[in-house]
């Protein structure tokens, strides 16, 4: 028989040798999941409807050459191209600004240019889409003249 | 059998070994003679059944013992010798020269913080694998027999039990160039070894880590991980199958 060996004791805790990881906090938010779905989700919606504006813009009898105040008026006349228009405004420009700040997290390394590019978008977006939606909604074809 | 025994001696001892010269470029970092990284090329002969790995040890061997490198099985099991091949992720011990042009080129991991000529430090890439909790995870009591597991079950992640964390993926991945906070294809493809694996209990745990700011919604889908990986793992079918049991919340 073997003497019973004796091993030595391990301390309770063991520090790790390694680097702390510098991962920022945990969220515990669905935002990135949500970012991601609107991007497919809006990515599909505005292929119809800017291919849609394409085609009537500017392939429709005359295409370019008759568009003018009259066109203009004449389609926000009607409901549907408002909410048309509407929507596009919409889409388009939360699926550019979700795209710009994805690539603004990829690229930046500091986190103050971080902060100051968002700022710089998010004012431009927000910009944008106020005044889009305003001239749709307060569009009155009698304007100016 | 026979047809060795009917070749006539003379023709066997005279038979020269047919080698190619080739030139090898390396990119080579010496922190302690030169502050910037620089291009060296050696010509070494390879022969016929040569490995990228053989043209390196040759050159550690007979003409610069200086160059560094790991690599331990040569085999393509350990994966420590994952380097940048003409451009692409590759294993050296698995790349043949006669597959190869008659230069080529050799740079370390892309992503990673350059210690000395290939090698780099690999701790980033192994503290996103451990923070992913790459082990088996059970709540309760023990169980007093083994977990069952049908075939069926254990095929859904047959692939990603497959890797041998060579980091090839994590380091050609562009999103993991310029942001190491992302956890990085290796990372997941672990994870989801574990998530699909109908004996774990951790999977909600997991697809939380996963869900986060630096997890699988940073993937652009660009393909190049899959391309990499030297054990074929479809490691962005693997990513999309973990977005998939997040979006559904179901695995
Ligand atoms: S998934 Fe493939 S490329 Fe990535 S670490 Fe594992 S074996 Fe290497
Ligand atoms: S040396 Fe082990 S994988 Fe190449």
């Amino acid at each position: 028989m073997t003497a019973a060996r004796s091993y030595p004791t391990i301390p309770p805790v063991i520090e790790s040798p390694r680097s702390a990881p510098n991962r920022p906090r945990r969220t515990r938010t669905n935002t990135e999941l949500y970012a991601w779905l609107f991007m497919r989700v809006s990515g599909i919606v505005l292929v119809v409807l800017v291919l849609g504006h394409l085609f009537i813009m500017n392939i429709l009898d005359g295409g370019v050459q008759r568009i003018n105040w009259g066109f203009v008026a004449g389609r926000w006349a009607s409901p549907f191209w408002q909410v048309w228009d509407l929507l596009m405004l919409w889409l388009a420009m939360i699926h550019g600004t979700n795209g710009l700040r994805v690539i603004i997290n990829d690229y930046t390394r500091r986190d103050g240019t971080r902060l100051t590019l968002k700022a710089v978008l998010y004012t431009a977006t927000t910009i944008t889409i106020a005044l889009g939606t305003l001239v749709i909604f307060t569009f009155n074809p009698d304007m100016g003249s | 059998m026979t047809a060795v025994a009917e070749r006539p001696a003379e023709t066997r001892a005279e038979a020269p070994i047919e080698t190619r010269p080739v030139r090898v470029k390396i990119r080579r970092y010496v922190p302690e003679l030169n502050p910037e990284p620089y291009w060296q090329t050696f010509e070494v002969h390879a022969l016929p059944t040569d490995r990228v790995l053989n043209l390196l040890l040759d050159i550690k061997g007979y003409q610069d013992g200086s160059l560094t490198f790991r690599r331990s099985c040569a085999h393509g099991v350990c994966g420590s010798d994952a380097m940048r091949i003409n451009g692409v992720n590759r294993l050296a011990c698995k790349v043949l020269v006669k597959d190869m042009p008659d230069e080529i080129t050799i740079e370390p991991i892309k992503g990673l913080p350059l210690e000395k000529d290939l090698v780099v430090d690999m701790e980033p890439f192994f503290e996103a694998y451990r923070s992913i909790k790459p082990f088996l995870i059970t709540y309760g009591q023990p169980p007093t027999r083994e977990h069952i597991q049908s075939q069926a079950d254990r095929e859904r992640f047959d692939d990603t039990t497959k890797c041998i964390l060579c980091a090839a993926c994590t380091t050609s991945c562009p999103v993991y160039w310029t942001d190491g906070q992302y956890f990085g294809p290796a990372a997941i493809v672990n994870a989801h070894r574990f998530i699909f694996d109908s004996r774990d209990e951790g999977t909600e745990e997991r697809l939380e880590i996963l869900n986060d700011r630096e997890g699988v919604w940073r993937c652009r889908t660009t393909f190049n991980c899959t391309e990499a990986c030297p054990r074929g793992i479809e490691v962005t079918q693997a990513i999309a199958e973990v977005k998939k049991a997040l979006l559904y919340r179901r695995v």
